[in-house]
């Protein structure tokens, strides 16, 4: 029934059978944790400890504590919210887009890019709230809640509300997908344990019992959740790329925003994805699982979307020209040789020059390469929305208003929080969750391992 | 003897065994209570004969509500409780309205059809789930049949049926609620 390929390499190497699996994506959420792990887990809650400080002040004081000025206001803030959403939308095309087009691959990363995702939207959400400089009272200006002033309600012609909806339905329906696929793995913990980690695991698998009616279900529930999960990404980041495509600001005013914000959110996503895998396959041995192969197209991924990256910066740079509006002109010019001369071209040599170097074979099958480029990107990619954003603002209408922009530690220590908490929370689910979806794994188990097929 | 009590059970460990020991199982004229997998198996509902899961449609419906909802709630607040020119535009910027409905079409079809599931499977924190082997949620595929439900085979018949359609192991079961 089932046909090797000779050609395709095996999706799980190591020849394991069913039960080794269960035993080796298992045994890390039932043992102690290694040194490492509490390592690793100090670390980011020091961080997220530390940062908590700038956030506590951020609140206490207000958003002037930040480097905002008159001409620049919109900063860090808005740069690490499109940042950190951006890195957010790898999850979900692993795990929505991927199964759509049946790629099998998708098997052994998809839990952890969705958790990833989850936790990146999670920090992104953060950055609006806290502009907001009241976020106790933010919801009543963010939902349409009837208010104080009779029934004025919110604005749906503004593209900040439409984010609203976009980022709160994008993270709940990704909590749901996930939750919905981690159900029959707390089940397999559940089976295995006794005591007190029965009683959590029982609870948190909702009663599953693996009937083939539930799987009929479950099957086809996952993949409605795909066909809604994969226009609802691009959705999201289109949204996100209205906030700035629909004001009249040179250097903002672009249709060609949507697709390019799009592109660049699965390029730095890919780059986050990488970076946290090959962590957590050395961490927790899961070599087998998370192999070469799956480095090799993930780097693959990062090749296409940074190329499509590169293209819309110069075609943004064409239409500038083209379009003969001297303002835009001015702005892609200042860009690129003004006083943010360097963030645009740090943008440039990690976004469209790096990528490029995963052409050769031996450097995208190498972790170390791949492990710094996966930086080198992310580093890019918060560049790209620092540009976008400062750049186009710095230098205003009236000469009398140009500014820079300048960072106060309160900018630096709120973004530490958000990495603080991003890794805090990694690292629990990579410690009480099944990291590998070994269901699915075991679904795609046969076509790969000799001892499974027998 | 009572339905839903005591059970045979067959184990497989290969899934194409399974698929090939359901049409046999079900041809001989045993009644299969239910079939129990560590990982969905493709094709096993139809050998099992269930009809097709009904929950797209659901989606679809919640999804449907999800935009009326939507569209009533922008068009109401914008063009008749408290319409104000913004940016010049039509009070009823129907463009403009397309974002959110679409938000709340994807948020309602989602949760929609997932309750559906949940409630449909009985998917709750407090279940306590019928556990017929352990290893069903490791590396055992479990055949489950209702002895009641089959009384007129006899008990050995089934469990011959069962070790010829090349399971591993065939077991007895039985709960006491």
């Amino acid at each position: 029934m089932q046909v090797t390929s000779s050609v395709r390499q095996p999706l799980v190497t190591g020849g394991k059978t069913y039960h080794d699996v269960t035993h080796d994506v298992s045994r890390q959420v039932e043992g102690k944790p290694s040194l490492a792990w509490f390592l690793a887990f100090l670390t980011a809650a020091g961080v997220l400890a530390l940062g908590a400080i700038a956030l506590v002040a951020t609140l206490w004081e207000g958003i002037g504590m930040w480097g905002l000025n008159k001409t620049i206001g919109w900063a860090w803030d808005i740069t690490n919210f499109v940042w950190w959403v951006g890195i957010g939308h790898a999850g979900t095309l692993i795990s929505a887009v991927l199964l759509l087009f049946r790629q099998k691959w998708r098997t052994s990363i998809n839990r952890a890019a969705e958790a990833m995702t989850i936790f990146a939207v999670i920090c992104a959400a953060m950055f609006p709230v806290i502009h907001m400089g009241r976020p106790w009272i933010g919801a009543y200006w963010a939902l349409p809640l009837p208010n104080t002033f009779g029934s004025l309600w919110v604005n749906f012609n503004s593209p900040l509300l439409w984010d609203v909806f976009a980022i709160s339905t994008y993270f709940s329906v990704s909590l749901v997908f996930w939750y919905i696929g981690l159900i029959p793995d707390f089940a397999t913990i559940r089976d295995r344990a006794t005591g007190l980690r029965k009683t959590i695991y029982g609870a948190l698998s909702f009663g599953w019992d693996g009937a083939a009616k539930t799987w009929m279900r479950y099957e086809s529930v996952s993949l409605i959740l795909a066909g809604l999960a994969t226009p609802l990404v691009l959705s999201v980041h289109t949204i996100v790329s209205f906030d700035f495509a629909t004001s009249v600001i040179p250097g903002w005013h672009t249709t060609i925003f949507p697709p390019y914000f799009v592109a660049g959110a699965i390029f730095s996503g890919f780059a986050m994805v990488l970076t946290l895998m090959i962590i957590t396959r050395k961490v927790f041995k899961l070599e087998d699982y998370i192999t070469m192969g799956h480095i090799e197209l993930m780097n693959i991924v990062i090749i296409i979307t940074g190329s499509i990256v590169g293209i819309a910066y110069i075609t943004e740079f064409f239409i500038a020209w083209y379009s003969g509006v001297e303002a835009e002109q001015y702005a892609f010019i200042n860009r690129a040789t003004g006083p943010y001369w360097w963030a645009y071209w740090s943008m440039m040599t990690c976004n469209v020059i790096s990528p490029q170097l995963f052409w050769i074979k031996k450097i995208r099958t190498s972790i170390v390469a791949t492990f710094i480029l996966s930086l080198v990107v992310n580093i890019g990619m918060w560049f790209e929305r620092f540009v976008i954003i400062v750049t186009s603002l710095h230098r205003d209408f009236l000469p009398s208003s140009w500014a820079m922009f300048y960072p106060t530690w309160a900018d630096v220590g709120v973004y530490m929080f958000t990495f603080g908490l991003f890794f805090t929370l990694f690292f629990l689910f990579a410690k009480f969750f099944p990291v590998i979806n070994m269901a699915e794994v075991k679904s795609v188990l046969k076509s790969s391992s000799e001892k499974a097929a027998k | 003897m009572e339905r839903d009590t005591h059970f045979v059970l067959g184990v497989y460990e290969d899934e194409d065994v399974l698929m090939n020991a359901v049409k046999q199982v079900r041809t001989s004229g045993v009644k299969i209570h239910e079939v129990y997998s560590p990982y969905p198996v493709h094709g096993l509902e139809h050998a099992l004969g269930y009809k097709r899961s009904r929950l797209p449609i659901a989606a679809f419906l919640f999804g449907m509500l999800g935009t009326s909802l939507a569209l009533t709630m922008q068009f109401y607040m914008m063009k008749f409780d408290w319409p104000m020119i913004i940016g010049g535009k039509d009070f009823a910027a129907f463009p403009d309205f397309i974002p959110v409905s679409f938000e709340m079409t994807v948020l309602l079809a989602a949760f929609g059809m997932v309750g559906v599931f949940m409630v449909s499977s009985n998917l709750k924190p407090w279940a306590q789930p019928r556990i017929f082997d352990l290893r069903i949620t490791d590396d055992k595929h479990v055949m489950a049949i209702d002895l009641a439900v089959n009384s007129g085979m006899g008990e050995e018949k089934i469990k011959e049926i069962l070790a010829s359609s090349g399971a591993t192991e065939v077991n007895n079961k039985s709960f006491d609620e």
